[in-house]
């Protein structure tokens, strides 16, 4: 089970495995305990997509989050790693994906359509995509744009980014960088 | 990226070969040996030595040796810019190659910053006569060598189409979704295009300006309907226009994937297609050549060049210019043939490796020049 987690191979599953049964008290029991937790508790935030123990995420629960700003991910670890950047104070909106017709998922697969219904109630003027670089990424990032002409400012990251890097991987410095230098779209 | 040359070659257990190990100076390299012996796979080995699949557009599972079927490795010293580097390919239980530069893991991409390889084998001899996906093939790797840039663009290129071609065989009808996706074909498209032009330019200038006992070709760039607009804006603009005519074929009927490329022989006014055989082979190694000399002016040395049997097709003459032009470029040129007269008239300007067959396991050997 633990080897077909993302980013853990065999050997270093077995280590983890033998690990926790060794230390059966100190590390095995809590764990297993605040897994149950997790999965008794965890959810998606109905508004934004962010994953919480609530309905609404502490972040769309905050109000001086809302300060008109929304940044547009892919999925939560891009969330996660723009909150540890600690630069945007805005709100977040995550999509659960991009657009990709050979895997048969189209707008209404992602949460484009509650993008839309947010931008209104939640007094939103500038929608930042901070999409992968990929060709999937940009075609979503185009589309949302386009679907949001003339509504409010949409920009982009500075792609001081490598060509298909992917948010998650970027330290905190490049995350404040090209955040700092988005432009227009 | 100075005196390109491999000093030092090892093969394990790729294609016939189960242990080569083949140390080389700058020269030229004549490989002589049977039909069978496993000479065409040395030179596939070197191949990988730049981004891309190698000569022979074989996966990497393609590649080892069988029946074992294990893995294969191919090392090499490559010397660029004055500095030797260890790179290695490797590929394991089936999966993708692997590349190491100097011990460390890296992209096949940066391949391209150490390396140029060119090719010439004989599935080519037909390039003319057959389907125009050849001859994009041969433009692109050409465009390659100028601009390594090219290999990902095709590559987003060829995702966005086949993202688009799906719509299309699905006939959705989200307007906004094929602008979203036509937008990067014409960004990545017109780029593309640009990219042909400036290495039709760059061998066309190579050509004029060499002296050369092979016939010059004249290259030109052509697309099935009319001439592709060839800005950003105008291929995008043409792709929208193009949406319902694309319905109907279920696929992208506009782009630089439909390109053809016209050769003729400059001298006679003969369309390539309808030259005779030994033109045709005389066209593509002017070719080659142009594009050699055209990057050595480019990056301050020649590039690596494979010539797979080229010798067999010409007559003793142009052999001989052949091989004078190869030295006078200075490329590493590694070059096959059957029998060791072949390369005669290279004299000690080469060195020379005998290949045999020995029960399905090819041996190489180097030969030394008799006083
Ligand atoms: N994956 C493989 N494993 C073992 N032998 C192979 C493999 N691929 C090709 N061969 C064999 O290698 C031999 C030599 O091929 P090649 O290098 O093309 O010969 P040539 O010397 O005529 O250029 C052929 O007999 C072919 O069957
Ligand atoms: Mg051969
Ligand atoms: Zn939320």
């Amino acid at each position: 089970m633990m080897a077909k987690l993302p980013g853990l191979g065999p050997r270093s599953a077995r280590r983890a495995v033998l690990h926790m049964i060794r230390k059966r008290a100190l590390v095995l029991t809590p764990l297993s305990e605040v897994m149950a937790t997790v999965a008794a508790t965890a959810r998606e935030c109905l508004n934004c997509g962010n994953v919480g123990t609530a309905d609404i995420c502490d972040i769309c629960n905050d109000p001086k989050r809302e300060n008109g700003q929304m940044c547009i991910v892919e999925d939560v670890a891009d969330l996660w790693a723009m909150e540890r950047s600690g630069v945007f104070k805005g709100r977040y909106h995550v999509l659960g994906g991009t657009l990709s017709a050979l895997d048969s998922i189209g707008p209404d697969e992602l949460r484009i359509p509650r993008l839309m219904s947010r931008i209104g109630p939640e007094a939103v003027q500038e929608v930042i995509l901070a999409l992968n670089a990929t060709i999937d990424g940009q075609t979503t990032a185009h589309y949302i744009a386009d679907q949001l002409e003339g509504q409010v400012s949409v920009t982009s990251l500075a792609q001081g980014v490598p060509i298909g890097g992917e948010l998650d991987y970027l330290d905190d410095g490049t995350i404040t960088a090209a955040l700092n230098a988005r432009r227009p779209v | 990226m100075s005196g390109l040359h491999l000093s030092r070659l090892a093969l394990s257990h790729f294609r016939s070969h189960h242990r080569t190990e083949i140390s080389v100076d700058a020269r030229p390299v004549a490989i002589y040996g049977p039909n069978g012996a496993g000479k065409t796979n040395l030179l596939e080995a070197v191949s990988l030595f730049s981004p891309g699949r190698g000569m022979r557009q074989a996966a990497a599972q393609d590649m080892v040796r069988r029946p074992e079927a294990l893995g294969w490795k191919v090392s090499g010293i490559l010397h660029s810019d004055g500095r030797a580097h260890e790179v290695a390919h490797k590929s394991e239980n089936g999966n993708p190659r692997q590349v190491s530069i100097d011990g460390k893991t890296a992209a096949q991409t940066a391949l391209g910053r150490l390396s140029r390889v060119l090719w010439l084998v004989p599935s080519m001899d037909r390039l003319w006569i057959e389907s125009a996906e050849g001859r994009r093939r041969f433009l692109d790797r050409m465009t390659l060598s100028f601009e390594p840039a090219h290999a990902d663009l095709s590559l987003d290129y060829a995702k966005a189409m086949r993202e688009r071609n799906r719509l299309l065989k699905d006939q959705v009808r989200d307007a906004r979704w094929y602008a979203a996706l036509e937008a990067q074909l014409a960004r990545t498209g017109a780029q593309i295009h640009q990219n042909r032009l400036t290495a039709l330019e760059a061998l066309r200038q190579a050509q004029d300006g060499a002296e050369t006992s092979f016939p010059t070709a004249d290259l030109e760039l052509t697309h099935n309907d009319s001439e592709l607009p060839d800005t950003e804006n105008a291929l995008r603009e043409a792709l929208a226009a193009s949406r319902s005519r694309d319905m109907i074929a279920g696929r992208t009927l506009i782009g630089p994937h439909r390109a053809d490329l016209v050769g003729t022989y400059s001298a006679k006014g003969v369309p390539a297609r309808d030259c005779s055989t030994g033109e045709q082979k005389a066209l593509l190694i002017s070719l080659i050549l142009a594009n050699a000399r055209a990057l050595a002016a480019d990056l301050g040395t020649p590039p690596i060049v494979l010539l797979d049997e080229v010798a067999a097709h010409l007559d003793e003459t142009r052999r001989a210019a052949l091989y004078d032009e190869i030295c006078a470029l200075g490329a590493q040129a590694w070059m096959t043939g059957t029998e060791s007269g072949l390369f005669e008239a290279l004299g000690d300007r080469a060195q020379r490796l005998m290949v045999s067959d020995s029960a399905g396991t090819s041996k190489v050997v180097t030969v030394g020049l008799l006083a």
